[in-house]
Protein backbone atom coordinates (compact mmCIF):
# COMPACT_ATOMS: atom_id res chain seq x y z
CA UNK A 1 0.00 0.00 0.00
CA UNK A 2 1.39 3.39 -0.97
CA UNK A 3 2.48 5.53 1.95
CA UNK A 4 1.35 8.76 0.39
CA UNK A 5 -2.19 7.58 -0.42
CA UNK A 6 -4.93 10.04 0.59
CA UNK A 7 -7.67 7.39 0.45
CA UNK A 8 -7.12 3.73 1.25
CA UNK A 9 -9.60 0.91 0.90
CA UNK A 10 -8.61 -2.16 2.91
CA UNK A 11 -10.32 -5.51 2.41
CA UNK A 12 -13.73 -3.95 1.80
CA UNK A 13 -16.65 -6.28 1.16
CA UNK A 14 -20.39 -5.64 1.03
CA UNK A 15 -23.28 -8.06 0.90
CA UNK A 16 -26.76 -6.59 0.54
CA UNK A 17 -29.87 -7.88 2.27
CA UNK A 18 -31.05 -10.87 0.30
CA UNK A 19 -27.50 -12.20 -0.13
CA UNK A 20 -26.32 -10.26 -3.20
CA UNK A 21 -22.56 -9.90 -2.84
CA UNK A 22 -21.76 -6.47 -4.30
CA UNK A 23 -18.08 -6.27 -3.35
CA UNK A 24 -15.51 -8.77 -2.09
CA UNK A 25 -12.07 -8.03 -0.63
CA UNK A 26 -11.35 -4.77 -2.43
CA UNK A 27 -7.92 -3.24 -1.70
CA UNK A 28 -7.11 0.09 -3.30
CA UNK A 29 -5.09 3.21 -2.69
CA UNK A 30 -5.74 6.59 -4.24
CA UNK A 31 -2.84 9.02 -4.64
CA UNK A 32 -3.47 12.68 -3.76
CA UNK A 33 -4.18 15.30 -6.45
CA UNK A 34 -4.88 12.64 -9.05
CA UNK A 35 -7.98 11.57 -10.88
CA UNK A 36 -8.85 7.91 -10.44
CA UNK A 37 -11.78 6.22 -12.12
CA UNK A 38 -13.70 3.17 -10.99
CA UNK A 39 -14.70 1.49 -14.22
CA UNK A 40 -16.75 -1.59 -14.87
CA UNK A 41 -20.00 -2.95 -16.27
CA UNK A 42 -23.22 -2.44 -14.35
CA UNK A 43 -23.47 -4.67 -11.29
CA UNK A 44 -19.74 -4.52 -10.49
CA UNK A 45 -20.40 -2.53 -7.30
CA UNK A 46 -18.55 0.61 -8.39
CA UNK A 47 -21.20 2.99 -7.06
CA UNK A 48 -21.41 0.93 -3.85
CA UNK A 49 -17.64 1.27 -3.42
CA UNK A 50 -17.80 5.04 -4.00
CA UNK A 51 -20.60 5.42 -1.45
CA UNK A 52 -18.63 3.36 1.08
CA UNK A 53 -15.67 5.72 0.58
CA UNK A 54 -18.09 8.64 1.00
CA UNK A 55 -19.32 7.13 4.27
CA UNK A 56 -22.90 6.96 2.98
CA UNK A 57 -22.98 3.15 3.14
CA UNK A 58 -21.19 1.22 5.90
CA UNK A 59 -18.89 -1.53 4.55
CA UNK A 60 -19.85 -5.11 5.43
CA UNK A 61 -16.18 -6.03 5.86
CA UNK A 62 -12.89 -4.15 5.88
CA UNK A 63 -12.30 -0.46 6.36
CA UNK A 64 -11.70 2.82 4.54
CA UNK A 65 -9.05 5.30 5.63
CA UNK A 66 -9.03 8.92 4.50
CA UNK A 67 -6.10 11.22 5.33
CA UNK A 68 -4.96 8.85 8.04
CA UNK A 69 -8.31 8.48 9.81
CA UNK A 70 -10.78 5.64 9.59
CA UNK A 71 -14.08 6.51 7.90
CA UNK A 72 -17.23 6.15 10.00
CA UNK A 73 -19.48 8.41 7.94
CA UNK A 74 -19.40 11.46 5.69
CA UNK A 75 -16.73 14.05 6.47
CA UNK A 76 -15.83 17.60 5.45
CA UNK A 77 -12.74 16.46 3.52
CA UNK A 78 -14.96 14.58 1.04
CA UNK A 79 -17.67 16.01 -1.25
CA UNK A 80 -20.03 14.00 -3.44
CA UNK A 81 -21.38 14.73 -6.91
CA UNK A 82 -24.52 12.72 -7.60
CA UNK A 83 -25.58 10.90 -10.75
CA UNK A 84 -29.12 12.30 -10.54
CA UNK A 85 -27.77 15.75 -9.49
CA UNK A 86 -29.75 15.72 -6.18
CA UNK A 87 -30.60 19.41 -6.37
CA UNK A 88 -33.25 20.89 -4.10
CA UNK A 89 -36.11 21.70 -6.53
CA UNK A 90 -37.44 24.48 -4.28
CA UNK A 91 -34.11 26.30 -4.05
CA UNK A 92 -32.40 28.43 -6.69
CA UNK A 93 -28.89 27.78 -8.01
CA UNK A 94 -27.27 30.04 -5.43
CA UNK A 95 -28.92 28.33 -2.48
CA UNK A 96 -28.25 24.86 -3.91
CA UNK A 97 -24.55 25.63 -4.37
CA UNK A 98 -24.31 27.13 -0.89
CA UNK A 99 -26.27 24.26 0.70
CA UNK A 100 -23.19 22.46 2.08
CA UNK A 101 -22.10 25.66 3.81
CA UNK A 102 -25.67 26.35 4.98
CA UNK A 103 -25.65 22.96 6.74
CA UNK A 104 -22.38 23.92 8.42
CA UNK A 105 -23.93 27.12 9.75
CA UNK A 106 -21.88 29.57 7.65
CA UNK A 107 -23.66 32.99 7.71
CA UNK A 108 -25.67 33.80 4.53
CA UNK A 109 -23.55 36.71 3.28
CA UNK A 110 -20.34 34.71 3.52
CA UNK A 111 -21.67 31.47 2.03
CA UNK A 112 -23.38 33.29 -0.86
CA UNK A 113 -20.18 35.06 -1.74
CA UNK A 114 -18.23 31.78 -1.80
CA UNK A 115 -21.03 30.10 -3.78
CA UNK A 116 -21.10 32.92 -6.37
CA UNK A 117 -17.39 32.46 -6.98
CA UNK A 118 -17.81 28.74 -7.67
CA UNK A 119 -20.90 29.27 -9.81
CA UNK A 120 -18.81 31.53 -12.04
CA UNK A 121 -16.01 28.95 -12.03
CA UNK A 122 -18.22 26.19 -13.45
CA UNK A 123 -19.53 28.59 -16.09
CA UNK A 124 -22.98 29.29 -14.64
CA UNK A 125 -22.53 32.99 -13.90
CA UNK A 126 -25.87 34.75 -14.40
CA UNK A 127 -27.95 31.70 -13.44
CA UNK A 128 -27.74 32.28 -9.67
CA UNK A 129 -31.46 32.86 -9.26
CA UNK A 130 -32.63 30.15 -11.71
CA UNK A 131 -34.37 27.05 -10.38
CA UNK A 132 -33.24 23.50 -11.22
CA UNK A 133 -36.28 22.79 -13.45
CA UNK A 134 -35.21 25.73 -15.64
CA UNK A 135 -31.76 24.19 -16.30
CA UNK A 136 -30.57 21.54 -18.75
CA UNK A 137 -29.00 18.29 -17.50
CA UNK A 138 -25.49 19.58 -18.14
CA UNK A 139 -26.19 22.80 -16.25
CA UNK A 140 -27.70 20.88 -13.34
CA UNK A 141 -24.54 18.83 -13.04
CA UNK A 142 -22.47 22.01 -13.08
CA UNK A 143 -24.53 23.11 -10.08
CA UNK A 144 -23.76 19.74 -8.43
CA UNK A 145 -20.05 20.24 -9.09
CA UNK A 146 -20.10 23.84 -7.82
CA UNK A 147 -21.81 22.64 -4.63
CA UNK A 148 -19.03 20.09 -4.10
CA UNK A 149 -16.33 22.71 -4.73
CA UNK A 150 -17.95 25.22 -2.38
CA UNK A 151 -17.29 23.13 0.75
CA UNK A 152 -13.59 23.07 -0.21
CA UNK A 153 -13.11 19.33 0.26
CA UNK A 154 -9.78 17.80 -0.77
CA UNK A 155 -11.49 14.78 -2.23
CA UNK A 156 -14.30 14.95 -4.80
CA UNK A 157 -16.30 11.78 -5.29
CA UNK A 158 -18.27 11.69 -8.55
CA UNK A 159 -20.88 9.04 -9.28
CA UNK A 160 -21.39 8.80 -13.06
CA UNK A 161 -21.81 12.57 -13.22
CA UNK A 162 -22.21 12.68 -16.99
CA UNK A 163 -24.51 9.72 -17.52
CA UNK A 164 -27.65 11.85 -17.86
CA UNK A 165 -25.97 14.44 -20.05
CA UNK A 166 -25.95 14.40 -23.86
CA UNK A 167 -22.73 13.49 -25.72
CA UNK A 168 -21.69 16.98 -26.88
CA UNK A 169 -22.28 18.54 -23.48
CA UNK A 170 -20.42 15.65 -21.96
CA UNK A 171 -17.24 16.22 -24.00
CA UNK A 172 -17.15 19.91 -23.22
CA UNK A 173 -17.81 19.23 -19.56
CA UNK A 174 -15.05 16.60 -19.38
CA UNK A 175 -12.52 18.98 -20.86
CA UNK A 176 -13.46 21.77 -18.49
CA UNK A 177 -13.49 19.38 -15.54
CA UNK A 178 -9.93 18.27 -16.25
CA UNK A 179 -8.65 21.83 -16.33
CA UNK A 180 -10.61 22.92 -13.26
CA UNK A 181 -9.71 20.00 -11.00
CA UNK A 182 -6.07 19.96 -12.01
CA UNK A 183 -5.73 23.64 -11.23
CA UNK A 184 -7.25 23.03 -7.83
CA UNK A 185 -5.08 19.97 -7.08
CA UNK A 186 -8.15 18.02 -5.99
CA UNK A 187 -8.13 14.27 -5.53
CA UNK A 188 -10.97 12.92 -7.64
CA UNK A 189 -12.55 9.48 -7.54
CA UNK A 190 -14.84 9.10 -10.48
CA UNK A 191 -17.29 6.29 -11.27
CA UNK A 192 -18.11 5.60 -14.90
CA UNK A 193 -19.09 2.83 -17.28
CA UNK A 194 -17.61 4.65 -20.27
CA UNK A 195 -14.21 3.29 -21.31
CA UNK A 196 -13.36 6.40 -23.36
CA UNK A 197 -14.29 8.66 -20.47
CA UNK A 198 -12.08 6.69 -18.07
CA UNK A 199 -9.11 6.59 -20.45
CA UNK A 200 -9.47 10.27 -21.27
CA UNK A 201 -9.83 11.62 -17.75
CA UNK A 202 -7.79 9.35 -15.54
CA UNK A 203 -4.36 9.16 -14.03
CA UNK A 204 -5.38 5.78 -12.63
CA UNK A 205 -8.10 3.45 -13.85
CA UNK A 206 -9.43 0.79 -11.50
CA UNK A 207 -11.12 -1.99 -13.45
CA UNK A 208 -13.80 -3.80 -11.51
CA UNK A 209 -15.37 -7.08 -12.56
CA UNK A 210 -18.85 -8.08 -11.43
CA UNK A 211 -20.58 -10.59 -9.14
CA UNK A 212 -18.99 -10.04 -6.70
CA UNK A 213 -17.19 -6.77 -7.48
CA UNK A 214 -13.44 -7.25 -7.28
CA UNK A 215 -10.46 -5.30 -8.61
CA UNK A 216 -9.39 -6.93 -11.84
CA UNK A 217 -6.61 -4.56 -12.98
CA UNK A 218 -5.23 -1.10 -12.34
CA UNK A 219 -4.14 0.81 -15.44
CA UNK A 220 -2.18 4.05 -15.57
CA UNK A 221 -2.47 5.52 -19.09
CA UNK A 222 0.36 7.99 -18.36
CA UNK A 223 -0.78 10.77 -20.67
CA UNK A 224 0.89 14.15 -20.51
CA UNK A 225 -1.74 16.47 -19.16
CA UNK A 226 -0.18 19.49 -20.76
CA UNK A 227 -1.56 18.32 -24.09
CA UNK A 228 -4.74 19.74 -25.54
CA UNK A 229 -7.94 17.64 -25.36
CA UNK A 230 -7.81 16.88 -29.09
CA UNK A 231 -4.19 15.76 -28.86
CA UNK A 232 -5.04 13.45 -25.96
CA UNK A 233 -7.78 11.83 -28.01
CA UNK A 234 -5.25 11.04 -30.75
CA UNK A 235 -2.45 10.01 -28.35
CA UNK A 236 -1.29 6.41 -28.81
CA UNK A 237 -1.31 5.85 -25.03
CA UNK A 238 -4.97 6.91 -24.88
CA UNK A 239 -5.86 4.52 -27.71
CA UNK A 240 -3.85 1.70 -26.12
CA UNK A 241 -5.56 2.21 -22.77
CA UNK A 242 -9.01 2.08 -24.39
CA UNK A 243 -8.07 -1.13 -26.20
CA UNK A 244 -6.52 -2.77 -23.11
CA UNK A 245 -9.60 -2.01 -21.01
CA UNK A 246 -11.95 -3.39 -23.64
CA UNK A 247 -9.92 -6.61 -23.94
CA UNK A 248 -10.38 -7.22 -20.21
CA UNK A 249 -13.96 -6.07 -19.85
CA UNK A 250 -15.44 -7.84 -22.86
CA UNK A 251 -15.23 -11.19 -21.05
CA UNK A 252 -17.58 -9.84 -18.38
CA UNK A 253 -20.23 -8.37 -20.60
CA UNK A 254 -23.21 -10.64 -21.02
CA UNK B 1 -68.28 27.39 -20.89
CA UNK B 2 -69.85 27.79 -24.33
CA UNK B 3 -73.57 27.78 -25.04
CA UNK B 4 -74.94 27.93 -28.61
CA UNK B 5 -71.55 29.21 -29.71
CA UNK B 6 -71.52 31.99 -27.09
CA UNK B 7 -68.64 32.16 -24.65
CA UNK B 8 -70.00 32.57 -21.16
CA UNK B 9 -68.17 33.40 -17.96
CA UNK B 10 -68.26 30.90 -15.05
CA UNK B 11 -70.41 33.28 -13.02
CA UNK B 12 -73.17 32.64 -15.54
CA UNK B 13 -73.56 29.02 -14.43
CA UNK B 14 -74.07 30.18 -10.86
CA UNK B 15 -76.53 32.81 -12.10
CA UNK B 16 -78.57 30.14 -13.91
CA UNK B 17 -78.77 28.06 -10.75
CA UNK B 18 -79.95 31.00 -8.71
CA UNK B 19 -82.51 31.91 -11.37
CA UNK B 20 -83.86 28.35 -11.33
CA UNK B 21 -83.99 28.43 -7.54
CA UNK B 22 -85.84 31.76 -7.67
CA UNK B 23 -88.36 30.33 -10.14
CA UNK B 24 -89.00 27.17 -8.10
CA UNK B 25 -89.43 29.37 -5.03
CA UNK B 26 -92.06 31.55 -6.70
CA UNK B 27 -93.96 28.54 -8.07
CA UNK B 28 -94.63 27.65 -4.45
CA UNK B 29 -94.19 23.88 -4.95
CA UNK B 30 -93.02 23.45 -1.39
CA UNK B 31 -92.62 25.74 1.59
CA UNK B 32 -89.18 24.16 2.08
CA UNK B 33 -87.79 26.15 -0.85
CA UNK B 34 -88.38 29.89 -0.62
CA UNK B 35 -87.24 32.14 -3.52
CA UNK B 36 -83.51 32.84 -3.56
CA UNK B 37 -84.00 36.60 -3.24
CA UNK B 38 -85.85 36.04 0.04
CA UNK B 39 -82.95 33.88 1.25
CA UNK B 40 -80.54 36.71 0.47
CA UNK B 41 -82.79 39.13 2.33
CA UNK B 42 -82.91 36.80 5.33
CA UNK B 43 -79.13 36.48 5.17
CA UNK B 44 -78.75 40.26 5.27
CA UNK B 45 -81.11 40.41 8.24
CA UNK B 46 -79.45 37.70 10.33
CA UNK B 47 -75.81 38.67 9.65
CA UNK B 48 -75.73 41.71 11.99
CA UNK B 49 -77.69 40.05 14.84
CA UNK B 50 -76.00 39.25 18.13
CA UNK B 51 -77.34 35.69 17.96
CA UNK B 52 -75.55 35.08 14.67
CA UNK B 53 -72.35 36.70 15.95
CA UNK B 54 -72.34 34.42 19.00
CA UNK B 55 -73.06 31.33 16.90
CA UNK B 56 -70.33 32.23 14.41
CA UNK B 57 -67.80 32.93 17.19
CA UNK B 58 -68.53 29.65 18.97
CA UNK B 59 -68.40 27.69 15.71
CA UNK B 60 -65.18 29.31 14.49
CA UNK B 61 -63.58 28.75 17.88
CA UNK B 62 -64.43 25.03 17.90
CA UNK B 63 -63.27 24.77 14.30
CA UNK B 64 -59.98 26.59 14.97
CA UNK B 65 -59.14 24.57 18.10
CA UNK B 66 -60.08 21.26 16.45
CA UNK B 67 -58.07 22.06 13.33
CA UNK B 68 -55.07 23.29 15.34
CA UNK B 69 -55.04 19.99 17.24
CA UNK B 70 -55.44 17.99 14.03
CA UNK B 71 -52.46 19.81 12.45
CA UNK B 72 -50.29 19.70 15.59
CA UNK B 73 -50.83 15.97 16.01
CA UNK B 74 -51.49 14.85 12.42
CA UNK B 75 -48.38 16.23 10.71
CA UNK B 76 -45.80 15.00 13.28
CA UNK B 77 -47.57 11.62 13.47
CA UNK B 78 -47.47 11.29 9.69
CA UNK B 79 -43.74 12.09 9.80
CA UNK B 80 -43.09 9.48 12.48
CA UNK B 81 -45.09 6.85 10.64
CA UNK B 82 -43.07 7.45 7.48
CA UNK B 83 -39.69 7.46 9.26
CA UNK B 84 -40.25 4.68 11.82
CA UNK B 85 -41.27 1.68 9.77
CA UNK B 86 -42.69 -0.35 12.67
CA UNK B 87 -44.93 2.54 13.76
CA UNK B 88 -46.11 3.01 10.19
CA UNK B 89 -47.17 -0.62 10.01
CA UNK B 90 -48.92 -0.66 13.38
CA UNK B 91 -50.84 2.61 12.97
CA UNK B 92 -51.20 2.55 9.17
CA UNK B 93 -54.08 0.10 9.24
CA UNK B 94 -56.03 2.17 11.79
CA UNK B 95 -55.47 5.44 9.97
CA UNK B 96 -56.70 3.84 6.77
CA UNK B 97 -59.82 2.50 8.49
CA UNK B 98 -60.63 5.80 10.18
CA UNK B 99 -59.98 7.93 7.12
CA UNK B 100 -62.93 6.25 5.40
CA UNK B 101 -65.04 5.54 8.50
CA UNK B 102 -68.29 7.48 9.10
CA UNK B 103 -67.02 9.53 12.04
CA UNK B 104 -70.44 11.15 12.54
CA UNK B 105 -71.68 7.84 13.93
CA UNK B 106 -69.20 8.27 16.78
CA UNK B 107 -70.44 11.71 17.83
CA UNK B 108 -73.25 10.41 20.12
CA UNK B 109 -70.64 8.29 21.93
CA UNK B 110 -68.38 11.35 22.16
CA UNK B 111 -71.23 13.26 23.78
CA UNK B 112 -71.47 10.58 26.43
CA UNK B 113 -67.71 10.61 27.04
CA UNK B 114 -66.70 14.27 26.59
CA UNK B 115 -70.02 15.83 27.61
CA UNK B 116 -72.56 17.80 25.62
CA UNK B 117 -70.92 21.06 24.66
CA UNK B 118 -68.13 22.76 22.82
CA UNK B 119 -65.51 20.13 23.62
CA UNK B 120 -67.55 17.48 21.78
CA UNK B 121 -67.54 19.69 18.71
CA UNK B 122 -63.80 20.27 19.02
CA UNK B 123 -63.18 16.51 19.21
CA UNK B 124 -65.51 15.96 16.23
CA UNK B 125 -63.62 18.50 14.10
CA UNK B 126 -60.34 16.87 15.17
CA UNK B 127 -61.51 13.37 14.26
CA UNK B 128 -62.94 14.50 10.94
CA UNK B 129 -59.72 16.25 9.93
CA UNK B 130 -56.80 14.39 11.48
CA UNK B 131 -56.71 11.09 9.60
CA UNK B 132 -56.42 12.45 6.08
CA UNK B 133 -53.67 14.82 7.30
CA UNK B 134 -51.75 11.91 8.83
CA UNK B 135 -52.15 9.81 5.70
CA UNK B 136 -51.06 12.49 3.22
CA UNK B 137 -48.10 13.56 5.37
CA UNK B 138 -46.97 9.96 5.64
CA UNK B 139 -47.18 9.47 1.87
CA UNK B 140 -45.37 12.76 1.20
CA UNK B 141 -42.49 11.97 3.56
CA UNK B 142 -42.22 8.32 2.49
CA UNK B 143 -41.99 9.37 -1.16
CA UNK B 144 -39.56 12.22 -0.50
CA UNK B 145 -36.59 12.06 -2.85
CA UNK B 146 -34.14 9.64 -1.19
CA UNK B 147 -31.19 11.01 -3.06
CA UNK B 148 -31.87 14.47 -1.55
CA UNK B 149 -31.67 12.89 1.90
CA UNK B 150 -28.45 11.11 0.91
CA UNK B 151 -27.08 14.38 -0.48
CA UNK B 152 -27.83 16.17 2.80
CA UNK B 153 -26.06 13.37 4.72
CA UNK B 154 -23.03 13.56 2.42
CA UNK B 155 -22.67 17.26 3.27
CA UNK B 156 -22.78 16.45 6.96
CA UNK B 157 -26.41 17.32 7.76
CA UNK B 158 -27.52 16.61 11.32
CA UNK B 159 -30.72 14.63 11.83
CA UNK B 160 -32.77 17.76 12.57
CA UNK B 161 -31.39 19.46 9.46
CA UNK B 162 -32.50 16.53 7.30
CA UNK B 163 -36.03 17.13 8.61
CA UNK B 164 -36.18 20.91 8.46
CA UNK B 165 -34.15 21.52 5.31
CA UNK B 166 -35.10 18.51 3.16
CA UNK B 167 -37.99 16.29 4.29
CA UNK B 168 -40.58 18.95 5.24
CA UNK B 169 -40.07 20.92 2.03
CA UNK B 170 -39.94 17.79 -0.08
CA UNK B 171 -43.24 16.56 1.37
CA UNK B 172 -44.89 19.99 1.37
CA UNK B 173 -47.18 19.44 -1.67
CA UNK B 174 -48.66 16.27 -0.14
CA UNK B 175 -48.87 17.81 3.34
CA UNK B 176 -50.77 20.81 1.94
CA UNK B 177 -53.15 18.54 0.01
CA UNK B 178 -53.81 16.72 3.29
CA UNK B 179 -54.35 20.00 5.12
CA UNK B 180 -56.84 21.18 2.48
CA UNK B 181 -58.81 17.93 2.57
CA UNK B 182 -58.61 17.93 6.37
CA UNK B 183 -59.92 21.49 6.53
CA UNK B 184 -62.91 20.69 4.31
CA UNK B 185 -63.68 17.71 6.52
CA UNK B 186 -63.20 19.94 9.57
CA UNK B 187 -65.97 22.28 8.34
CA UNK B 188 -68.26 19.27 8.00
CA UNK B 189 -67.17 18.18 11.46
CA UNK B 190 -68.12 21.48 13.08
CA UNK B 191 -71.58 21.50 11.45
CA UNK B 192 -72.34 17.84 12.12
CA UNK B 193 -70.97 18.05 15.66
CA UNK B 194 -73.08 21.11 16.46
CA UNK B 195 -76.19 19.69 14.79
CA UNK B 196 -75.95 16.58 16.91
CA UNK B 197 -75.18 18.51 20.07
CA UNK B 198 -77.84 21.02 18.95
CA UNK B 199 -77.42 23.57 21.72
CA UNK B 200 -74.45 25.62 20.52
CA UNK B 201 -73.18 27.61 17.61
CA UNK B 202 -74.38 27.31 14.04
CA UNK B 203 -75.90 23.91 14.87
CA UNK B 204 -78.22 25.57 17.38
CA UNK B 205 -79.31 28.10 14.74
CA UNK B 206 -79.93 25.32 12.21
CA UNK B 207 -82.11 23.53 14.77
CA UNK B 208 -83.94 26.71 15.66
CA UNK B 209 -84.69 27.67 12.07
CA UNK B 210 -85.75 24.23 10.89
CA UNK B 211 -88.00 23.57 13.89
CA UNK B 212 -89.80 26.88 13.36
CA UNK B 213 -89.91 26.46 9.58
CA UNK B 214 -87.85 29.61 9.08
CA UNK B 215 -86.70 28.27 5.71
CA UNK B 216 -85.38 31.59 4.42
CA UNK B 217 -83.07 31.96 7.41
CA UNK B 218 -82.21 28.27 7.24
CA UNK B 219 -81.08 28.47 3.62
CA UNK B 220 -79.23 31.73 4.25
CA UNK B 221 -77.21 29.92 6.92
CA UNK B 222 -76.54 27.00 4.57
CA UNK B 223 -75.23 29.41 1.93
CA UNK B 224 -73.01 31.14 4.50
CA UNK B 225 -71.48 27.85 5.70
CA UNK B 226 -70.91 26.82 2.07
CA UNK B 227 -69.20 30.11 1.32
CA UNK B 228 -66.98 29.75 4.38
CA UNK B 229 -65.89 26.21 3.47
CA UNK B 230 -65.27 27.27 -0.12
CA UNK B 231 -63.22 30.31 0.89
CA UNK B 232 -61.03 28.34 3.29
CA UNK B 233 -60.44 25.57 0.77
CA UNK B 234 -59.63 28.06 -2.01
CA UNK B 235 -57.18 29.89 0.25
CA UNK B 236 -55.24 26.67 0.89
CA UNK B 237 -55.49 25.70 -2.78
CA UNK B 238 -53.92 29.03 -3.72
CA UNK B 239 -51.04 28.26 -1.34
CA UNK B 240 -50.75 24.79 -2.88
CA UNK B 241 -50.46 26.16 -6.39
CA UNK B 242 -47.47 28.20 -5.31
CA UNK B 243 -45.82 25.06 -3.97
CA UNK B 244 -46.84 22.96 -7.00
CA UNK B 245 -44.45 25.04 -9.05
CA UNK B 246 -41.54 23.46 -7.22
CA UNK B 247 -43.20 20.06 -7.03
CA UNK B 248 -43.36 19.88 -10.82
CA UNK B 249 -39.58 19.68 -10.89
CA UNK B 250 -39.37 16.59 -8.70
Amino acid sequence: MADDAIVEVRGVGKTYEGGVEALANVNLSFPPSQLSTLLGPSGCGKTTLLKIIAGLIPPGAGEVWVKGARVHGPGPERAFVFQDFALLPWANVLRNVAFGLELRGVPPAERNEIARRHIAEVGLGGFESSYPNQLSGGMKQRVGLARALTVDADIILMDEPFSSVDEQTRRKFQEELLVLLRNKRKTVIFVTHSIEEAAYLSDQIVLLTPRPGTVSRIIRPGMERSKSPDEIRRDQRYLDAVDEIWQILKHHVA
Amino acid sequence: MTLFGWKLPMVFSIAIWFAAWELVGWMGITTMIPPFSRVIEAGITILPTAKFATAATVSLRSFAIGMALALAIGIPLGFLMARVRALGRILGMWVNIFVSAPISALVPILMAVVGIGESTVVVTVFLFAVFVIVLDTQIGVAHADRSLVEMAHSFGARRDQVYTKVLILSALPEILAGVRLGTIRGVKGVVIGQLLVAIIGVGELFELYSQHFLMEEFWALVVLVFLFAFAVSEAIAALERRVEYYASAR
